[in-house]
C-alpha cells in the first residue's frame, strides 16, 4: 500500500522529487538521531559496561573480563529458563484466548463490533500496575475463583503439575503466567483482529460449499490467512513478557523470579553493574536471535 | 438447544475472554469505594466515598500524578513531532537507506523494556548524566517515537496522492498543499499516535525505574512502592478515572472517525 502510493506520486512529479531529494533525509534526521543516541549507543555502553571491573565508589575500568558471562550463566540460568518458559506459555495462552475474540470482533460482532473493540482497547489505557494488583483480590483464597477451583479439583491438578505449591492460586507459577497472559492479551488481539478483518467471508462460504468441515475450513483457509497477525501478535506478546518482572513480583513468590527481576535488582540495589549489564546483554542477544529466526521461518519480514 | 450453543460457541468464547479482560477494571472500580481494614485494599470491608472526596489524601499521590502528566505531555509532544516527520519521509519519498530506517524504527519495539532501561542507565552513567526527570523524559521520547511512526505511517499509506496532485494543479504551493490537504488528512493517524505515546509514557514503570531519582517519583513508581507498603484506596480512584477517561476518548475517537468517513463518502 505504502509502496504504491510512493510510486504513483513519484511518477506524477519526478522533477520536483528529484530536485528536493534532501527532504526525506531532513525529515528523518532528528528522530533517527534521537534513536541512535538513546537506543543504539546505550547498547554499546551496555556491552562495554559488562566487560569492565571495579566498583561504584572507585569507578570502573575496561578489562575485557569475558568470564563475567560464564558467571552470569552459571548463577542465573534458572531465571533465564523461567523467563523463556513463562513468556512462551503466556504467548500460547494469549493466542488460544485471543483468537476466538479477535475472530468474533472481525467476522461475527456486527453492530457490536465497535463496542467490543472499545472494551478491548480501553483497559490497555488504564495503569497496568493497578490492574495487576486487582488480581491479588480476584484470586484471593476467599473469593469464588479459588473456591470453585478447589471444588472442581483444579487446584489439586495445578499442584500436581507443579504450577502451584498449595491449594491457593496466588503467589505461584500459575499466578505469574496468568498475569502475563492477562497483561499482554490486547497485544495479541489487535494484530489478529487486523488480519482477520481482511478475511473475505465468501472464502469461508466457498470452503463450506466445497464440503470442507468447519475444522478443515479453519485449518486450510482461516488460519493460513491470519498468519501475519499470528506472527505479529506472538512477537508483541513474547518479547515484553520475556523481559517482564512486574507479574513475577506482584503475583509470584521467591521461586518464580525471572531474568528481569535479577537485572533490576543487580542494577538498582546490589549495584553490581558489570554482572547486571552482562545479564541484560544476554537477554538482548537471546531475544534478537529468537525473533530473527522466527521471522525468517515465518517468512513475513515485511510485517512491520 | 445444543445446536444453538454450538452455533454461538465462538460468541461464548469471545464473551468469556472479554470478561477475563474486564474483571480487573470492575474490581478496581468497586474497591475505590472501599474502607479497608488494614493498609492493603485487597478485601472489601465497608462502603465509603472517602477516597473519592479526598483523592489527594494519600501522601505523595497527587505529586506523582502531576509529574507523570508533565512527562507524558512533553514526551508525547516531542515523540509525535519526531515520529510524524519520519512517517512522512517513509510514506511519501523514495530514498536510500529505507530498510535501515525501518529496522531502526522496529528495533525499540522488539527490545524488552528491561534492556532499554538498563542500557540507557549505562549510557547516563558513562556520560555522567544524573538520573531524574530529564533522564526519564529522554527515555520516554525514545520508546514512544517508533509507535508514533507506525500509527502515522498506516494513515499516510492510505492517503490518495491524487488529492495532493489536485491541490498542486489548482495552484497551491507545496507548503499550502501540506498544511491544507496532507496534514488534515493525516490528522487521525497523528492523533492516534500522540494518544498512544501519552499512554505509554504515563503508564511506564520498568524503563522509568532505571532512570528515576528519589525526587522524581512518577505515578506508576508510586503504585509500585505502594504495592509493598500498603495500597491507598486513592490509587483505585485514579485507576477508575483512567478507565472511564479511556472509554470516553476511545469511543469519542470512533464517533469522530465515523462522522469523517460519512463526510468523505
Amino acid at each position: 500500500m505504502a509502496e504504491t502510493a510512493v510510486l504513483s506520486s513519484g511518477v506524477a512529479a519526478p522533477e520536483s522529487r528529484r530536485r528536493r531529494n534532501w527532504v526525506p533525509y531532513a525529515l528523518l534526521l532528528p528522530g533517527l538521531l534521537w534513536l541512535v543516541v538513546f537506543f543504539v549507543l546505550p547498547m554499546l555502553t551496555l556491552a562495554s559496561q559488562s566487560l569492565q571491573e571495579g566498583n561504584v565508589d572507585d569507578g570502573y575500568t575496561f578489562t575485557g573480563n569475558i568470564s563475567i558471562y560464564a558467571d552470569a550463566f552459571s548463577q542465573y540460568w534458572p531465571q533465564m529458563l523461567r523467563s523463556l518458559l513463562y513468556a512462551g506459555a503466556a504467548t500460547l495462552l494469549t493466542l488460544l484466548l485471543g483468537y476466538p475474540l479477535a475472530y468474533f470482533i472481525a467476522q461475527k460482532a456486527g453492530r457490536w463490533k465497535n463496542l467490543v473493540l472499545v472494551l478491548v482497547i480501553a483497559p490497555f489505557f488504564t495503569s497496568f500496575l493497578i490492574r495487576t494488583l486487582a488480581w491479588r483480590t480476584i484470586l484471593a483464597d476467599d473469593w469464588p475463583v479459588t473456591q470453585w477451583a478447589r471444588k472442581l479439583h483444579i487446584t489439586d491438578l495445578l499442584q500436581a503439575v507443579g504450577l502451584t505449591n498449595n491449594d491457593s492460586l496466588l503467589y505461584s507459577q500459575f499466578g505469574v503466567i496468568m498475569g502475563l497472559t492477562y497483561n499482554f492479551l490486547p497485544f495479541m488481539i489487535l494484530p489478529l483482529y487486523t488480519s482477520l478483518e481482511r478475511l473475505d467471508p465468501r472464502l469461508l462460504e466457498a470452503a463450506g460449499d466445497l464440503y470442507a468441515s468447519p475444522w478443515q475450513t479453519f485449518r486450510k483457509v482461516t488460519w493460513p490467512l491470519s498468519l501475519p497477525g499470528v506472527v505479529a501478535g506472538t512477537l508483541l506478546t513474547f518479547i515484553p513478557a520475556a523481559g517482564d518482572f512486574v507479574n513475577a513480583k506482584l503475583l509470584g513468590n521467591t521461586q518464580t523470579t525471572m531474568l528481569g527481576t535479577v537485572i533490576d535488582a543487580q542494577f538498582l540495589r546490589v549495584l553490581d553493574y558489570p554482572l547486571a549489564a552482562a545479564l541484560s546483554f544476554i537477554m538482548l542477544i537471546t531475544i534478537v536471535t529468537m525473533v530473527t529466526i522466527y521471522v525468517r521461518r515465518a517468512g513475513t519480514e515485511e510485517l512491520l | 438447544m445444543i445446536a444453538w450453543i454450538r452455533r454461538h460457541l465462538i460468541a461464548f468464547a469471545a464473551l468469556a475472554v472479554l470478561v477475563y479482560m474486564l474483571v480487573p477494571n470492575i474490581v478496581v472500580a468497586v474497591f475505590s469505594f472501599n474502607d479497608p481494614k488494614g493498609k492493603f485494599n485487597y478485601t472489601f470491608n465497608e462502603f465509603s466515598t472517602a477516597a473519592w472526596t479526598n483523592p489527594c489524601g494519600a501522601q505523595g499521590i497527587c505529586e506523582s500524578l502531576g509529574l507523570s502528566l508533565q512527562i507524558g505531555v512533553t514526551a508525547s509532544l516531542v515523540a509525535t513531532v519526531l515520529g510524524t516527520m519520519i512517517a512522512f519521509a517513509l510514506g511519501r519519498y523514495r530514498f536510500k537507506g529505507r530498510s535501515g530506517t525501518n529496522l531502526l524504527i522496529f528495533m525499540p519495539m522488539a527490545t524488552p523494556e528491561v534492556v532499554m532501561g538498563s542500557s540507557l542507565l549505562t549510557l547516563f552513567l558513562a556520560l555522567g548524566v544524573p538520573s531524574g526527570q530529564g533522564a526519564i523524559l529522554i527515555a520516554h521520547i525514545m520508546f514512544c517515537v517508533s509507535f508514533v511512526v507506525v500509527a502515522v505511517k498506516a494513515r499516510v499509506a492510505t492517503l490518495d496522492p491524487r488529492l495532493e496532485e489536485a491541490a498542486a494543479d489548482l495552484g497551491a504551493n507545496p507548503t499550502q498543499t501540506f498544511l491544507r490537504v496532507t496534514l488534515p488528512l493525516a490528522a487521525p493517524g497523528i492523533a492516534a499516535g500522540a494518544l498512544l505515546a501519552f499512554s505509554l509514557s504515563f503508564d511506564d514503570y520498568i524503563i522509568t525505574n532505571f532512570n528515576a531519582s528519589p525526587s522524581s517519583i512518577t505515578f506508576p513508581m508510586f503504585v509500585w512502592g505502594a504495592s509493598a507498603r500498603g495500597v491507598p484506596v486513592q490509587v483505585y480512584v485514579v485507576g477508575t478515572l483512567m478507565f472511564l477517561l479511556a472509554l470516553v476518548v476511545v469511543m469519542g475517537g470512533q464517533v469522530v472517525s465515523k462522522r469523517r468517513n460519512r463526510q468523505v463518502a
